[in-house]
């Protein structure tokens, strides 16, 4: 055979095997789209579950997702940006800053249902947060520490080096350099890595399991200490945990989910690349 | 002048404990499982734990074994590293070597999307599609067997090991495929003859850290293999995994029982196996990239 007819036939193979790993994306879309579509309206959104679930809204579902995302965002932000600062500003190329490395890449490989043990035992039980919004909001917060370290770190490293020597060299000081000359054109780079962070967390469902995650609560949660209801878990416990639940809810309850979700990750690509057409360097 | 200083020394001291702040959350992890788990080891044998073949934990005398619960961990992650590795290698040549400007930025963005997609998500599809099909397509009594947490879990390592062999493939020289081209080679032979090579330890890399996402990942696994604690025979039987048996029990523990300990016993086994893991893939990438 021809080494250019062998190429051909090579290349389709490869670009077949791509097109196998993305349509599962649009096999999902399609899945809970069609089936859960019918389902969604205005009451299914607003109003309290009835009936053992098996009727009414998943409004307490929604909101504790909302209020467990913003508050595990609230710790995670400000430490995974001062911890990005240090390690591309600050660090210097020594065992400490190996050991830090490390320890990010262990954060981002630990299992997730790990992180719902240690949030257990450090929060619940040893800091008496007890099974709560703030349990849940720390445990997620820790565990999306990673996502927002790497992205900040990349967002930063993107910042030219001439621009710290021109501070420097004007006089300012080291934090003023990063405060004025570095941050600002890093944080379009920065949100993109936050708001993945956040759609990571919404969706996350074994780390809330025994730190926040109530299965039914007839109110909303009122503060930070009571638990709370949640999107992911709850579409788990309608689809394994209670027999009767009308199919068309489980389908619906997954479209909010991903419907969430997609639409911060997208929402962050186009952050994304509109900072790539405005950047001038 | 003064207050600037002292406020810019509080800043700057601040920075630094966030900085060193990862190896303190990762200690802690670990202190507090060890604490927790300690307590269970007192009473059974890490040897019994390990090798014992019954998870009866509260049957009376209950049995703490978990090589079931780990031949059901390897047996769903073998799986899906057969589905996912040889996929995700030709993605990722596809589309940093082959794809035009405009295919590559589409297909990036559906792996994006795919790595986000909640897990529970990707459990529930599994559970209303493949699981009966599976079930119908192999004559089973149930379609949640280990075939169908591989084929999840599988997909859901795919975009960790594409991204991670397309850095590996795009920080291979480009003297090095200039050099195979100027030889007459064609872009195919250039890429499975010379660049693979190069990428290798990045590739390898990459695997890694899709076996650590499969080992560690529960909601979708625990929705779609069905849980039963027997030492596994074929792919095609119900298994349970070592994060599953934690998440499906914790929640009807007695705080303080041994069956709560041996929860973080399983724990403390998982967080072991993932640092392991993550920890030689950081050696590979780090050796790739001298």
């Amino acid at each position: 055979m021809k080494t250019t007819t062998k190429q051909k036939i090579a290349f389709a193979i490869l670009f077949l095997c791509t097109v196998i790993v993305v349509l599962p994306v649009l096999f999902v879309l399609a899945v809970v789209i069609k089936n859960g579509w019918p389902a969604i309206n205005w009451e299914f959104l607003t109003t309290m579950p009835r009936n053992n679930m098996k009727a009414g809204g998943i409004y307490p579902a929604i909101m504790g997702t909302i209020y467990l995302v913003s508050l595990s965002t609230l710790f995670s932000l400000p430490i995974g940006l001062f911890a990005a600062i240090y390690l591309n500003e600050y660090a210097e190329e020594n065992m400490l800053t190996r050991l830090i490395r490390l320890a990010i890449v262990n954060l981002a490989g630990v299992s997730s249902v790990v992180y719902g043990l240690f949030g257990l035992v450090m929060f619940v039980t040893f800091l008496k947060f007890g099974v709560s919004i703030l349990s849940g909001a720390l445990t997620l917060a820790i565990m999306n520490l990673p996502v927002i370290i790497t992205a900040s770190v990349e967002a930063l490293a993107s910042v030219p080096y001439s621009f710290r020597e021109v501070s420097r060299s004007l006089g300012a000081s080291r934090w003023q350099t990063i405060r004025h000359s570095v941050l600002p054109f890093a944080i379009p780079g920065i949100l993109t890595g936050a708001i993945l962070s956040l759609a990571r967390a919404a969706g996350e469902t074994a780390p809330i399991l025994f730190t926040v995650a109530a299965f039914y609560l007839p109110n909303l949660p009122h503060s930070v200490f009571d638990q709370a209801m949640a999107l992911p878990y709850h579409l788990y416990i309608i689809s394994t945990q209670i027999p009767g639940i009308p199919q068309q809810m489980r389908y619906a309850t997954a479209l909010v989910l991903v419907g969430i979700v997609f639409s911060m990750n997208i929402f962050a690509v186009i952050i994304r690349s509109k900072f790539r057409k405005k950047k001038k360097w | 002048m003064k207050l600037r200083k002292i406020i810019e020394f509080i800043i700057e001291k601040l920075i630094f404990l966030c900085g060193v702040a990862s190896i303190l959350f990762v200690i802690l992890i670990f202190a507090f499982l060890l604490k927790e788990g300690i307590s269970f080891f007192k009473e059974v044998s890490f040897g019994k734990f390990i090798g014992g073949r019954y998870w009866y934990p509260i049957s009376e005398p209950p049995q703490f074994g978990i090589l079931p619960l780990i031949l059901g961990s390897l047996l769903v992650t073998l799986g899906a590293i057969i589905v996912s590795v040889p996929l995700s290698i030709a993605a990722a040549f596809y589309i940093s070597e082959v794809a035009p400007i405009k295919m590559k930025d589409i297909l990036k963005a559906g792996i994006e999307m795919l790595a986000a997609i909640p897990s529970v998500v990707l459990g529930f599809i599994g559970m209303v599609t493949l699981v009966p099909w599976i079930k119908k397509a192999f004559h089973l009594p149930t379609g949640l067997t280990a075939f169908s947490g591989s084929i999840m879990l599988g997909l859901m390592a795919m975009p960790t090991i594409i991204s991670i062999s397309e850095d590996a493939i795009n920080a291979v020289p480009k003297s090095y495929k200039e050099g195979a081209l100027a030889l007459g080679a064609t872009r195919w032979q250039a890429m499975y003859r010379v660049v693979i090579h190069a990428a290798m330890p990045g590739i390898i890399a990459a695997t890694m850290l899709g076996i650590g996402r499969v080992i560690g990942e529960t909601m979708a696994v625990m929705m779609i293999t069905g849980n039963a604690a027997v030492i596994p025979h074929t792919f095609l039987q119900p298994v349970r995994t070592l994060t599953a048996t934690i998440a499906a029990e914790m929640g009807e523990t007695v705080h303080g029982s041994m069956h709560y300990y041996s929860l973080f016993a399983i724990g403390i086994i998982l967080f072991v196996i993932t640092f392991i893991i993550n920890f030689t893939a950081d050696i590979f990438l780090h050796r790739n990239r001298k």
